[in-house]
């Protein structure tokens, strides 16, 4: 097991790697560059340009680019934004804990709603309740992102006026616990809604089969009461599937979380890479694909490594 | 012979089986096509989007209205008989604009699809057939590729360029989305290369290119028909979700994202504006995951047994 982990960790440093170099050359492809609205710019002298080129050692062949940016990003110093004018490695800090307070309630929220609504679905399979549940959770998961997010501003935040329409908290005012829930309800249900969906049916179908198993038998022959045999014996294997979905889902979080950042105004790393790519900011971009990628790696191996340890019968190869 | 390709007895037995009792042949794939259309919800979701198609392509012949042509004495018309969902903010039609925007967002979706799956089946055929070093890098390719966020990448495209022409769109999403198809031929054509029938192929001299064509690639369609279905409603969500973010196709042009975009700052004056545009992709991405639901079914048959 440790061994395992080990292996996969190790594995993963050649795979961020080429990912990294993929990163640097896209953004090395594009026209313009970062100094595109100097060039624009009559006022700006030919030799000062030179004298920005050499500063962002920019005339420097790509491939010493590359690795002045890596050796430099292994410890620590991910470069200096050209639009904020700050370490990179501040900025994304900054910005980092509001991105993982919106996407850790939305993950709470995802598992407080979807297990017991998973579990009731497979229980009562056919039902009206089942039909409704997977009715919606089909609807939800055809439904774009940024559409769900419009369509709650239209209808909470304008028609009946019930929360804000965007930002982290009422701007100027102190600090106040039912205000800043109140900014993150929009956001969370946008973000939640979708995964909801998807969560419901992963457990409904793992928990059908489970309950068909002969051991759920066993447990009800020798006399468990239902709700035992339920949530100790069905529920317990039948999570399992999902452990990997939510695993695998958390970057997805990410992503979606950038789409939901911008159409609530949630300062977060979402509108930070938003910003960046719309200022061609380099060394910004660079560091938020290096962390989204690093994080996307790392679900992946969380992923395969819960499974294992949760299903014995799983062996690590 | 593969289970897909069409089971042609010889006429011999053709007549021997009609002698014994009228049991007409049926092909894989007929059977698949009787199970489609079994499927409700599969069948309706086709004909949505057949609908929502022509309706786009003969955009001209049923709306009096142009496009983009402003029209400032109509602007934000609430729905009404003229303008059944009313007028934008600088008084075009929404309806209108709607059936143009399904052209775009219609066929960049299935054109990137398209791209993805060929690009897919190349890959995961050479890497599933060749296997040893060929499998090693590929996968490995696959693997960074997964890792890489689709919409991260696209908007750093969008921005670098301003906006992207539905063609550069395809291209992007296409070469940002054949993973899957990859790994799903890649894992079908490891297995199918240990069949008998592919080893009895190769004993009776058939090459490398006839075994792939004629024996795997036939075997290994439904799956990847599936994720082409299942994949062109991603790709429609993901070029809406582009153009909405401003980055990419340009107005005037009209797509359902950037419709929607429009919108984003008249949502109090015109709620219809933000409603109507998004409908239509739910419809369109509704419709395609139900029919991927039923070809999934109909192709599957062992699938269906845990569901329905």
């Amino acid at each position: 097991m440790g061994r395992y982990v080990l292996r996969r960790l190790i594995q993963a440093i050649p795979l961020l790697l080429l990912i990294s170099v993929a990163s640097f050359a896209i953004l090395k492809a594009a026209p313009g560059g970062p100094l595109a609205a100097y060039e624009a710019n009559p006022d700006v002298r030919a030799e000062d340009l030179e004298r920005l080129r050499t500063a962002f050692g920019l005339d420097q062949p790509l491939p010493v680019q590359y690795l002045t940016w890596i050796t430099k990003f292994a410890v620590g110093d991910w470069g200096h934004s050209y639009a904020y004018h700050q370490p990179v490695l501040d900025l994304i800090l900054e910005r980092l804990p509001n991105t993982l307070y919106l996407m850790g309630t939305v993950f709470l929220t995802v598992l407080v709603l979807a297990i017991p609504i998973g579990l009731l679905t497979a229980l009562r399979q056919y039902s009206f309740f089942d039909h409704v549940v997977t009715g919606a959770t089909f609807a939800f998961l055809s439904t774009p992102t940024f559409w769900l997010g419009l369509l709650l501003i239209i209808v909470f935040g304008l028609q009946l006026g019930w929360f804000p329409l965007g930002g982290m908290a009422t701007p100027g005012a102190p600090f106040d616990l039912g205000d800043r829930l109140r900014h993150l309800v929009l956001p969370v249900a946008t973000l939640s809604l979708v995964q909801v969906g998807s969560h419901v049916r992963y457990l409904r179908a793992s928990m059908l089969e489970t309950i068909n198993q002969d051991y759920i038998r066993t447990a009800r022959a020798k006399g468990m009461p239902e709700r035992v045999v339920v949530l100790r014996h069905a529920l317990k294997n039948a999570a399992i599937p999902l452990v990997t979905v939510v695993a695998l889902d958390l970057p997805e979080i990410f992503v979606g979380a950038l789409v939901t950042e911008q159409i609530f105004g949630w300062p977060g790393m979402g509108r930070l890479f938003w910003d960046a790519a719309t200022r061609f900011d380099y060394p910004v971009l660079m560091g938020i694909l290096a962390v989204s990628s690093t994080l996307i790696v790392f679900a992946n191996l969380l992923a395969d490594v819960t499974y294992g340890y949760l299903d014995p019968r799983i062996r690590f190869a | 012979m593969g289970i897909w390709t069409r089971a042609s007895a010889s006429p011999r037995a053709d007549a021997a089986l009609q002698g014994e009792a009228a049991v007409r042949q049926r092909g894989q794939w007929e059977m698949a096509f009787t199970r489609f259309m079994a499927h409700r919800l599969a069948v309706a979701g086709l004909i949505t989007l057949i609908a929502l198609a022509l309706l786009s392509a003969l955009a001209p012949a049923i709306s009096p209205y142009d496009p983009e042509k402003t029209a400032l004495h109509l602007i934000r018309e609430s729905p009404s008989a003229a303008h059944p969902m009313g007028t934008d903010g600088i008084g075009r039609d929404l309806a209108t604009r709607i059936l143009y925007g399904g052209r775009v967002s219609l066929s960049v979706g299935i054109a990137a699809m398209a791209v993805a799956i060929s690009l897919g089946t190349l890959v995961g055929g050479v890497a599933g057939f060749y296997g040893r070093w060929a499998d090693g890098i590929l996968m490995r390719v696959v693997d960074a590729m997964f890792s890489f966020p689709r919409l991260f990448v696209l908007i750093i495209l969008g921005s670098l360029f301003r906006g992207m022409s539905p063609a550069a769109i395809v291209v992007a999403l296409g070469v940002l989305s054949w993973m899957t198809t990859a790994r799903l031929v890649r894992a079908s054509f490891l297995s199918l290369k240990q069949r008998e029938f592919v080893e009895a192929a190769r004993c009776v001299g058939a090459g490398n290119w006839r075994i792939i064509f004629r024996h795997m690639l036939p075997n290994s369609l439904a799956p990847i028909i599936v994720a082409a279905t299942l994949g062109v409603a991603g790709a429609i969500i993901t070029e809406s979700t582009l153009s909405f973010l401003g980055l990419g196709v340009q107005p005037p042009t009209p797509t359902w994202g950037n419709m929607l975009q429009d919108a984003r700052d008249e949502l109090d004056r015109a709620p219809w504006l933000g409603i109507f545009p998004g409908l239509v992709i739910f419809l369109a991405v509704v419709s395609i995951n139900f029919i991927g639901d039923g070809l999934r079914d109909a192709l599957d048959p062992r699938h269906v047994i845990g569901r329905r």
